[in-house]
């Protein structure tokens, strides 16, 4: 057993050693880190460095090949991915993944009823009190409201993303994890979404997996590099940013 | 493609149109449509067939349509309900409607048995086990000849008044009894319609919009696969306990593989994914049958040219593309 003193409070999420194989390939290489609450971490690294993977067993998607995944001191390990919502763990994925034939409301209404109602066969849904009204709100908290008649599918990329990122939020989680939330948005659909998560790490604690370095440094408070499936640097943005080995994976991608 | 995606979506509308009162009373205008039906249909047994296939068709729709799991297997839960029914009758001796209740019943069992070893696969593979099993079914009550009457089907399920609150029915009379089947056909109908727009109603379309989201939502994916199984094979055993009755008799043949790929033609030929749809399709696949049939012995190939122009030219289906006209 680890000693748990000082971290309990100050610590939301941990790994013990984690590893994933695919058949013979290892994706993730024994991963120890620990995230701390209330702030932004970031996961970086190049393509294919392992990102999507570890932040699939931080938010449940999968079990590790071995090892050990603590949320608030609690083994959450082999906890299947449906209870992650209910414990306080929400995420957006990498690939955008709303409910595309639904309307953007009712994709957020959705979510909310997850939390109140999934097995009831009875009773009307439109019965089930304040749930359009708090899709309405969290549609206007990430700036999609005007769309919410439409359906899903026919919105832009990032007002997608937008939406994801609300229906993440409908369990109102204390831990948020985010794969890529910019991937293929315009310069100025990021900026938003920027600015958006840094709006949203005011009230819960942030992971979030980007590979351009560049995006995150700024609002990060804590950085963890991958590469080849290994945690290459772990540390504050400024000490990352100096980091030897981070230098040279970084060398040659110039653009980022 | 809006059209469509409407369509999918099940009534969350609070508009006042036409077209979204109608949406929102669509069990009552079915019922009504049920009603007068007979009056229309020169034969009343074959309004009753097709009153009971479309009762088929609109359980298989559940899971089909709404779910988005494509069963091969269907027959297993039809057939289970009508020799459910029959036996209670033939060998316990047991009053009509608790014949129906015990298919019904038992529908709705065979699914959560046939439902609990599929529910894993999906997609193709999900289709082939569905219907593995359900040859399984086929060769169980195949052989429990005791039971079943095994290839001669089970005889003398002999119901000649139907008794309700004291007003005592003639079975045997063709409208009488159309209207009676028509009594339960229009109770599932009511209870289907609110399944849909019930909260669980909503999950079974999230889980068919994309399952990672619902997951990650907070659903639980397989639960629900399980449970949509289940209150499909409930409407479909219900199907088969008014054919029970209906015919007087269960075919083996109610069991044939035959029997669950008819119900996806239907589905598909009125429109999956609509409430009333694949009612439709039952409708117009049974006329077909039985018209087509008057004037050549090769009425499959006919209604198969239909059915193919069908999908090639309505992928909606019958319904599905009537409804994508009048919506405004
Ligand atoms: N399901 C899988 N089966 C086999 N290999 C996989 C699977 N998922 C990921 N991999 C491999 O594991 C490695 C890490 O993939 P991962 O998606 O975690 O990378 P990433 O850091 O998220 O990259 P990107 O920046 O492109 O998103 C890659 O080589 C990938 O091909
Ligand atoms: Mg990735």
């Amino acid at each position: 057993m680890k000693p748990r003193s000082d971290t309990d409070n100050g610590t939301i999420l941990r790994t013990f050693d984690v590893s994933k194989t695919f058949g013979k390939f290892r994706a993730l290489k024994s991963i120890s880190a620990s995230f701390p609450r209330g702030a932004i971490t970031s996961i970086i690294g190049p393509n294919g460095a392992g990102k999507s993977t570890y932040f699939n067993l931080l938010s449940g998607a999968f079990p590790p090949s071995s090892g050990r995944i603590e949320f608030e001191s609690r083994d959450v390990t082999n906890v299947p991915q449906h209870k992650f919502a209910h414990m306080g763990v929400a995420k957006s994925f990498q690939i955008t993944n709303v409910f595309p034939l639904l309307s953007t409301r009712e994709n957020v209404r959705v979510a909310l009823q997850a939390l109140v109602s999934r097995y009831d066969i009875w009773r009307p849904r439109a019965k089930l009190p304040g749930l359009t009204e708090r899709a309405d709100a969290l549609l206007a908290q990430v700036g999609i409201w005007h769309c919410r008649d439409r359906v899903a599918k026919t919105l832009a990329h990032g007002e997608q993303r937008a939406l994801e990122i609300g229906m993440a939020l409908a369990s109102d989680p204390r831990l948020l994890l985010l794969d890529e939330p910019t991937a293929g948005m315009s310069p100025e659909e990021t900026r938003v979404m920027m600015d958006l998560i840094v709006k949203l790490a005011q009230e819960r604690t942030v992971i979030l997996v980007e590979h351009k370095m560049k995006l995150v440094m700024g609002i990060s408070d804590r950085v963890l590099v991958l590469h080849h499936g290994e945690l290459l640097a772990d540390g504050t943005p400024s000490e990352v940013r100096q980091d030897q080995q981070v230098k040279r994976v970084y060398l040659g991608q110039r653009e980022h | 493609m809006n059209d469509m995606s409407q369509m999918m979506a099940d009534v969350p509308a609070r508009s006042n149109s036409l077209f979204d009162v109608a949406v929102r009373h669509r069990a009552v205008l079915a019922s009504l449509f049920l009603l007068i039906f007979p009056l229309i249909m020169p034969f009343k047994a074959l309004a009753a067939n097709i009153l009971i296939y479309g009762l088929y068709a609109l359980g298989f729709n559940l899971l089909f349509g709404f779910l988005g799991l494509l069963s091969f297997g269907h027959a297993a839960l039809f057939g289970t309900g009508a020799y459910f029914c029959g036996i209670a009758i033939v060998h316990f001796g047991l009053p009509w409607y608790v014949a129906i209740l015990i298919g019904t019943l038992g529908g709705a069992g065979m699914a959560a048995i046939i439902g609990a070893l599929a529910i894993r696969t999906r997609g193709i593979y999900f289709a082939m086990v569905t219907m593995a099993l359900a040859q399984c079914v086929y060769y169980l009550f195949y052989q429990a000849e005791s039971w079943t009457g095994g290839e001669n089907g089970l005889r003398g399920i002999n119901v000649h008044v139907i008794d309700i609150f004291g007003l005592k029915f003639d079975f045997l009379d063709p409208l009488t009894r159309y209207y009676v089947i028509a009594a339960f056909v229009i109770l599932a109908l009511f209870a289907l319609s609110r399944i849909l727009a019930s909260p669980f109603g909503a999950v079974i379309e999230a889980v068919r919009e994309n399952e990672a989201r619902a997951r990650a939502s907070g659903y639980n994916v397989l639960l629900t696969r399980l449970l949509t199984f289940i209150l499909s094979g409930a409407f479909c055993g219900l199907a088969g306990a008014l054919a029970a009755l209906h015919l007087s008799i269960v075919p083996i043949e109610m069991l044939h593989y035959e029997t669950s790929g008819m119900v996806v033609m239907m589905a598909l030929l009125g429109g999956m994914g609509t409430f009333f749809g694949p009612f439709i399709g039952a409708a117009v696949f049974m006329l077909l049958e039985n018209l087509v049939s008057l004037w050549t012995v090769h009425w499959q190939l006919i209604v198969g040219a239909v059915f193919v122009a069908c999908v090639l030219f309505f992928p909606a289906g019958i319904w599905g593309t009537i409804l994508r006209k009048i919506r405004p």
